[in-house]
């Protein structure tokens, strides 16, 4: 970059004015999501790979609840040397986050006793935590299943005074919301217990690669350490699964595409013998892996397939004409396996020095005891918790809506968790004096604004970045989760000051290789994934590794936000597609339609026609 | 020595004065030199060489008999001061002229002509050749001594050969070379000199099997440009450049650069010509995904047999297919990087948590740092 394009600051966050026809959004998010003045003096970056659209009031649960679990467990847990935890803030709908070093030597060298002792701990007895750590998660799993709401009926059940229980079912309306949040909570804290040491191993090997081979791809890194049996691919190939007994039973017929999964459910049980087994089959695959979400749990519009069966059911008839063409469904996992074993003995085979080969062995060994857990909690709790979890919100809204306090169940959504709180106050009460709730007076238009001003915001440009550019950036969950390293922010940076690349090129990472040219398909929102068509590239704010059934349809993937370790970044090479993430701005300049093309090798969009 | 039947080739005092490429190999370095003993390896592994013959050091030690019988004008040279400027051009200009001049002894002059007649094959008098010193301390790993010596491209005919070659030795006493030589204190080593069948190139250039720029051993970087190496290798010609990953032979990056100059064969018939590249060729690369592919393999062969990393010279003949016109020219040990002493990335530590501990404190992965107590 040359000296005119050189910036010294984003726009601060006092600078930002509310999105035109959005004044006011301040009023749907707590008073400790709000930039304060002398946040100006820190850098902070949007979290566009977790957060891509403006925040539901409840769905900000989702950056509050995991910013208290991570910060928990790097700060005050393990006590990393360097780095407290992450502090976000909210502006037009948006989250912004940063993290607070530690930056005197001395309070390092402190914490590093502590860290040494407490991350050791968790290292030296890896695998028998994790799976401790699996128990733990399958419990939280199984108690928010069971956890029902309140049918506050006309009278009590006569048990309650056979058995004196003495508590009436309006007390557990409250007890059980209380209950999910805390289990939703406590998800998070086990979430975030082992990821940022499974990270730091990662970092280390990413490290010594990237110093060793200075031109090493950031993909050939991962192909390293990355797992053949990862949970993430399971509902992928339960479909394919699906999809061959299918053909096997001479039921292939009803898979069309654009079928109804209702009337292909009901068809299938008027199939005899080869129906049944179908449905037993299906049934078996819903619980637990059709409770990936279609985006990663993140919002409360990430339905499972569960939820809505027409997402698997759409990738079902791809999948059912190549079975019966007698293409092998099966992913190649011994041949990854060995390509794997091949790359990483070619890297360490080209190592100057025996002693160096020892420790690349160390680093790597580290890395491939910490991947099943990296790689596996995310089915465990973006999608399968997180997915029960907001079954059972909608289930709370379902009351308020019998209640008459929300028009419609889906509306419990638009109000902060603490927000509910209080609505289920009013209906307890109300139910209690046999009166009437009077939630639907004050919430119903707090709601219909809501909704109002988030479609206002979703209009609004979020900056990649705001404040001062910031002189280091060694946090590894930063480096590591969003991809974001100091080159990324001098990118940013470049292209805020109308620098950098030829127009019509996007750099970002490349994340898998190769060169293909196509049609684009901007999705900037989950729901919006019916709508990609066999061939085209996706552009899109973040690509979700649930997306899976959409890779088989895609040439080419692109996305905002996300590093070589992104989930997605993993699948694009998995099918072999090439990919590139982390650009800041492929969904803000590139247009559904436009020709395409993907250089996965350099990391480069080029946009080739007008528009 | 390489135990293929000698018998008929022309000696002098027992050693053989001229020798086909591929009867030579590594360990043949202190008659042939280093660039035919490299050729000769390559050709020996069964890579593509154009065919040659070395002029041996036996040659030109019973030329220089002739010329400086009593051996006084080259004691003369090694002596000399290299600061004297004036004496070292004086005493150097009668040596190379003498050698010049000299005409060739009747059994050598056979042995290059039938040499000659060998790699022309049917294209007798017109075959194409190039004309290269290979000195015993070039191309060594320990010296990097070329392109202080002559080297003459596109040289034709028998008698233009037998001069060229007279050329050569001579410009072991070039004022460049003997300066060389008395800064380092050593003394003149003999001369060989390869004739080797020229590749009428469409493309060519060099071939690094780490990366010149970083010292990464994980890829191959290949420059090119139209028309023959020696615009690369001179400098003349900004090359389009490809770093290629070794592991899964994926091309990492590609930079195709405005060639504004090639090295063409004069049409004249000898000799070569620098000329503009055709303004619809200069931005457009030089080489093909499959030329790119084909010749980070073949780096890799090179590498592989001699295990250390190569500096390569190659061309690609522009009336042959792809997959037959690749040549190797030159393979020698690369200098730069291997002489370079660098410490290690990492070393192993008591446990290997603690890279983690290292890294996360602020201190990096670098190379041998241990816990503190």
């Amino acid at each position: 970059m040359d000296g005119s394009g050189l910036i010294r600051s984003f726009p601060l966050p006092s600078e930002i004015a509310d999105a035109p026809g959005a004044e006011g959004w301040q009023s749907m998010y707590p008073f400790y999501t709000r930039f304060q003045p002398e946040d100006d003096e820190r850098f902070w970056f949007y979290n566009s790979m977790h957060f891509p659209e403006p925040m539901p009031a409840f769905d900000t649960i989702t950056a509050e609840i995991p910013y208290t679990a991570i910060g928990a467990n790097t700060a005050r847990v393990f006590c990393f040397p360097t780095t407290l935890g992450i502090e976000h803030r909210i502006v037009n709908g948006r989250v912004y986050i940063t993290a607070i070093p530690v930056l005197d030597p001395a309070e390092v060298e402190r914490r590093l006793a502590v860290f040494n002792e407490r991350a050791g701990y968790y290292f030296d007895n890896w695998d028998r935590l994790y799976e401790s750590w699996k128990t733990r998660m399958r419990n939280l799993i199984a108690e928010i299943e069971a956890i029902t709401v309140p049918e506050l009926p006309e009278l009590e059940d006569s048990e309650v005074v056979t058995r004196s229980t003495g508590v009436a079912q309006n007390h557990y309306v409250r007890e059980r919301f209380h209950r999910c949040i805390d289990l939703y909570s406590k998800m998070w804290h086990h979430h975030t217990e082992f990821l940022m040491l499974g990270y730091g191993a990662y970092v280390v090997f990413f490290e010594f690669c990237k110093q060793a081979f200075p031109e090493i791809p950031d993909q050939m890194v991962a192909r390293m350490v990355a797992g053949i049996e990862v949970m993430m691919y399971r509902p992928d190939d339960e479909l394919r699964r699906l999809a061959r007994l299918a053909v096997e039973g001479g039921l292939d017929d009803l898979f069309v595409d654009g079928c109804d999964p209702a009337e292909v459910l009901a068809a299938l049980r008027g199939r005899g013998e080869a129906g049944g087994r179908w449905l037993e089959a299906f049934e078996q695959a819903r619980d637990p892996w059709f409770h990936v979400s279609t985006g990663d749990g993140f919002y409360h519009h990430h339905r499972s397939w569960n939820d809505d069966l027409t997402v698997p059911f759409s990738a079902l008839p791809r999948y059912v004409r190549l079975a019966r063409e007698g293409q092998t469904l099966d992913r190649p996992t011994e041949t990854l396996r060995q390509e794997r074993e091949r790359i990483a003995a070619s890297y360490r085979d080209l190592l100057a020095s025996e002693e160096e080969r020892a420790a690349f062995d160390q680093m790597l060994g580290l890395c491939r005891v910490v991947f099943p857990y990296v790689e596996d909690h995310k089915f465990y709790c973006e999608h399968w918790f997180t997915s029960r979890f907001f079954q059972r919100i909608r289930e709370f809204g379902e009351l308020l809506a019998r209640q008459g306090v929300l028009a419609d169940a889906e509306d419990v959504f638009h109000l902060h968790h603490t927000e509910v709180d209080q609505a289920l106050a009013d209906v307890m009460l109300a139910w209690s004096a046999g009166g009437k709730p009077l939630g639907g007076a004050h919430f119903q238009p707090i709601v219909a604004e809501r909704k109002r001003m988030l479609e206002a915001l979703r209009q609004w440009s979020p900056p990649p970045a705001l404040g001062p550019m910031p002189k280091a950036l060694n946090d590894p969950a930063v480096k590591m989760l969003w991809g974001i390293t100091a080159e990324t922010i001098q990118a940013w940076a470049s292209a805020a000051a109308g620098a950098g690349l030829d127009e019509r090129e996007i750099g970002g990472y490349a994340a898998s290789p190769g060169v293909v040219e196509g049609t684009a398909r901007v999705v900037r929102d989950v729901n919006e994934i019916g709508q990609v068509r066999e061939g085209e590239i996706l552009v899109c704010p973040v690509t979700a590794p649930s997306w899976a059934p959409v890779f088989g349809k895609i040439k080419a993937a692109v996305s905002d936000i996300g590093g070589t370790m992104s989930h997605a970044a993993i699948v694009a090479r998995e099918y072999g597609m090439p990919a590139v993430v982390g650009t800041g701005q492929a969904t803000a300049r590139i247009k559904t339609g436009q020709r395409l093309q993907v250089d996965g090798d350099r990391g480069v969009v080029r946009i080739l026609d007008g528009g | 020595m390489a135990d293929t039947d000698q018998g008929s080739q022309p000696r002098v005092g027992g050693a053989p004065l001229v020798l086909p490429l591929a009867a030579v190999g590594a360990g043949d370095r202190p008659t042939v030199g280093g660039k035919a003993a490299s050729l000769g390896e390559l050709v020996r592994i069964g890579l593509r060489v154009p065919p040659g013959c070395v002029v041996t050091t036996a040659a030109f030690t019973a030329a220089m008999r002739a010329v400086d019988p009593e051996g006084s004008l080259v004691r003369q040279a090694d002596r000399l001061d290299p600061d004297d400027y004036q004496l070292v051009a004086r005493v150097t200009a009668e040596i190379r002229e003498r050698i010049r001049a000299a005409p060739l002894l009747a059994e050598l002059a056979a042995a290059i002509a039938a040499g000659y007649r060998e790699l022309a094959a049917h294209d007798v008098d017109a075959a194409p050749v190039a004309v290269r010193s290979s000195a015993i301390a070039e191309d060594a790993a320990d010296a990097s001594f070329a392109g202080l010596q002559d080297t003459y491209l596109w040289v034709r005919g028998g008698e233009g050969v037998a001069d060229r070659v007279r050329r050569c030795w001579a410009s072991l006493y070039s004022v460049e070379s003997v300066t060389y030589r008395l800064r380092r204190g050593w003394a003149a080593t003999a001369m060989a000199v390869v004739v080797q069948r020229m590749v009428d190139a469409r493309a060519a250039g060099v071939a690094f099997t780490r990366s010149p720029a970083t010292g990464d051993r994980s890829v191959v970087t290949i420059e090119a440009a139209w028309g023959l190496g020696s615009a690369v290798v001179s400098g003349e010609v900004t090359p389009d450049t490809w770093v290629v990953n070794k592991v899964d032979g994926e091309i990492l990056r590609r930079t195709v650069a405005t060639k504004l100059r090639r090295h063409l064969p004069d049409p004249a018939g000898s000799g070569v010509l620098d000329e503009e590249v055709p303004r619809e060729l200069q931005d457009r690369p030089c080489l093909s995904h499959a030329d790119v592919e084909a010749l980070a393999r073949l780096a890799c062969l090179v590498e592989r047999h001699y295990a250390t990393a190569q500096d390569i010279e190659w061309a690609l003949a522009r009336d042959l297919p792809p997959d037959r016109g690749l040549f190797l020219l030159q393979s020698r040990p690369e200098t730069v990087w291997s002489r370079r002493q660098t410490a290690p990335v990492a070393t192993p530590k008591p446990r290997a948590f603690d890279h983690v501990a290292a890294l996360l404190s602020g201190r990096g992965t670098a190379g041998g740092e241990s816990r503190r107590p």
